[in-house]
């Protein structure tokens, strides 16, 4: 059977260009970069070669470049370390509804230790007001943690307005920028960042690494205790396979960039072009304008998504849903949430990504299966008859 | 791999009485498109026998799966032994549901008793069963107007 994947903001294949980098630090080249003999040293070399590929995908200097074990660990250091390093100056963080878990339950995490932490809305397009920001900004603001990129409606915030607005009231910014990197065009000097979130298996690398770029000059503590590791940083033998095959992933990324866009967001348009015309009643989630390029999430109304989404995997068509019944909680999506969607249209959004490997093929195969799946579902869907 | 287990999924993919009814004895419905789940039960009667059951459900795939055993369980039987299935009867049936999922299951029992609750109310009967049963115990009843008046 035809397999599409479609689900490229959950994870990505590792490149095969990728792998064949990383294969020999698993073996040959198993040094302990901390060693002070010829492998560890070449290990260590090795590292750094990585670190300034992906210093150079954000314009940023390899100093400022910390790996980690994930995305989650560089949001949850960002966060919670601004938290500990600033609370002389105050406690107050802003954010928004719409953030990763990753910061929202870190923020909520701080919340319980006395931090007072601003949420703000978005708006139908999934953004923010930059007006609101600028208003809930005190003396005790001591950092502003906002997504460059949302992973489920793919709504780009503007991270310069809020980079400069951070700097003119001299508050630390953070940005998760997991879902951007490699989909967006990104430089840190220009966008006024002093945190910035990353992880490899986004963008064709391996998972179990991501990195924190920390701007120069400023100083949080360490997230984990031990050795000199990461410019005595972020302590624990590195992960040296996952980082090289990061650094690689970080290299092609950027070599690939336009072309990247280009493809994807074609891919993505064609499908929700088609998608919109062949089957009634299907609504977008999020901007066209502001978008992540392979991003699109539909409401299929009167349908509930775990079961759009059972039978197209039977049909070997992998999407996501942020629908309640589809996780352990039984809550709908805290972004569906935050645009304000009735119920029952959460229940019916499903997230499908486009990526590297996606084909037009793909898509036909996709919205042809799709036709046939919706029109089942409905027919037994009381909401439907009720129209 | 799923989270369902091949009976669940069986019952998903080809769901048994899955569809509309003509000229239904009563028809009874339970949950909300707010809550993500939401199935309407229509039955016919002859001598308060269940002579068929069709379903129509908003829902997750257990959901789906819980509608099509308990129709498939209440046809053929007398309206007292449909009354007495539970949410209970139908896991057992589909050998286990997920715990999240446990709350799909209620909506059948639910559902059934709400349609046999219908068809006892124009019939005038009244049934062991239905004692202590409240139809408008969990949700607003806005959904059930339509099939009130009919």
């Amino acid at each position: 059977m035809r397999q599409v994947y479609l689900d490229y903001s959950a994870t990505t294949p590792v490149k095969k260009e990728v792998l064949e980098e990383m294969l020999p630090y698993f073996s040959e080249k198993f040094g302990n970069p901390s060693s002070l003999y010829g492998i560890g040293l070449s290990a260590k070399s090795d590292l750094n070669q990585a670190r300034a590929k992906v210093a150079n995908l954000i314009g940023a200097d390899e100093r400022e470049i910390y790996f980690t074990s994930c995305g989650t660990e560089a949001d949850n250091w960002a966060v919670i370390g601004t938290a500990r390093a600033k609370k002389s100056k105050g406690n107050h963080i802003i954010t928004t509804a719409i953030e990763h878990h990753a910061v929202l339950h870190s923020c909520e995490y701080l919340q319980k230790e006395g931090f007072e932490v601003t949420y703000l809305p978005i708006d139908k397009q999934g953004r923010i007001n930059l007006e609101d920001l600028e208003k809930s900004i005190t003396d005790k603001t001591i950092l502003i943690t906002i997504m460059f990129a949302n992973n489920e409606i793919g709504t780009i915030q503007q991270i310069k307005e809020i980079g400069a607005i951070a700097k003119k009231h001299n508050v630390l910014f953070h940005t998760d920028a997991v879902q951007a990197l490699g989909n967006v065009p990104i430089n840190v000097r220009e966008l006024n960042v002093d945190f910035l979130s990353m992880s490899a298996h986004k963008i064709y690398g391996p998972k179990g690494v991501g990195a924190l770029f920390i701007r120069k000059g400023v100083v949080i503590p360490s997230f984990m205790n031990g050795g000199a590791q990461e410019n005595k940083r972020r302590a624990g033998t590195e992960n040296v396979s996952g980082i090289v095959g990061f650094g690689k992933a970080a290299e092609l990324a950027g070599a690939n960039l336009t072309d990247h866009i280009e493809k994807v967001s074609k891919l993505r348009d064609y499908f929700a072009e088609q998608i919109t015309a062949k089957i009634p009643e299907v609504e977008i989630n999020g901007s066209m304008d502001y978008r992540l390029p392979g991003n699109i999430n539909f409401i299929f109304n009167y349908i509930e998504g775990e079961s759009l989404l059972l039978l197209m995997d039977a049909k070997g068509i992998y999407a996501s849903t942020g629908s309640a019944c589809s996780s352990a909680s039984l809550t709908p999506s805290h972004v569906l949430k935050a645009l304000c969607l009735p119920y029952e249209k959460m229940h019916s959004s499903i997230r499908f990504t486009v990526g590297d490997f996606t084909t037009k093929e793909d898509i036909d195969y996709t919205v042809e299966e799709l036709i046939k799946i919706v029109e089942r579902l409905r027919s037994i869907s009381p909401l439907y008859k009720q129209k | 791999m799923g989270m369902y287990n091949d009976k669940v999924m069986d019952h998903f993919m080809h769901p048994h009485n899955a569809g509309d009814m003509e000229n239904p004895d009563a028809v009874g419905n339970h949950g909300s498109p707010v809550c993500g789940d939401m199935m309407e039960i229509a039955i016919k009667v002859e001598n308060n026998v269940i002579i068929d059951a069709k379903f129509k459900t908003f829902g997750c795939g257990s959901a789906i799966a819980s509608s099509s055993v308990a129709t498939d369980m209440i046809i053929g039987k007398t309206l007292e032994e449909a009354l007495a299935y539970t949410n209970k009867s139908f896991i057992d049936e589909l050998g286990g549901l997920p715990a999240p999922k446990v709350h799909c299951s209620v909506l059948a029992e639910e559902a059934v008793k709400n349609a046999i609750y219908n068809y006892a109310q124009k019939n005038g009967l009244e049934l062991e069963g239905l004692k202590g049963y409240d139809p408008n115990k969990e949700f607003g009843h806005d959904d059930d107007e339509e099939f009130d008046e009919q």
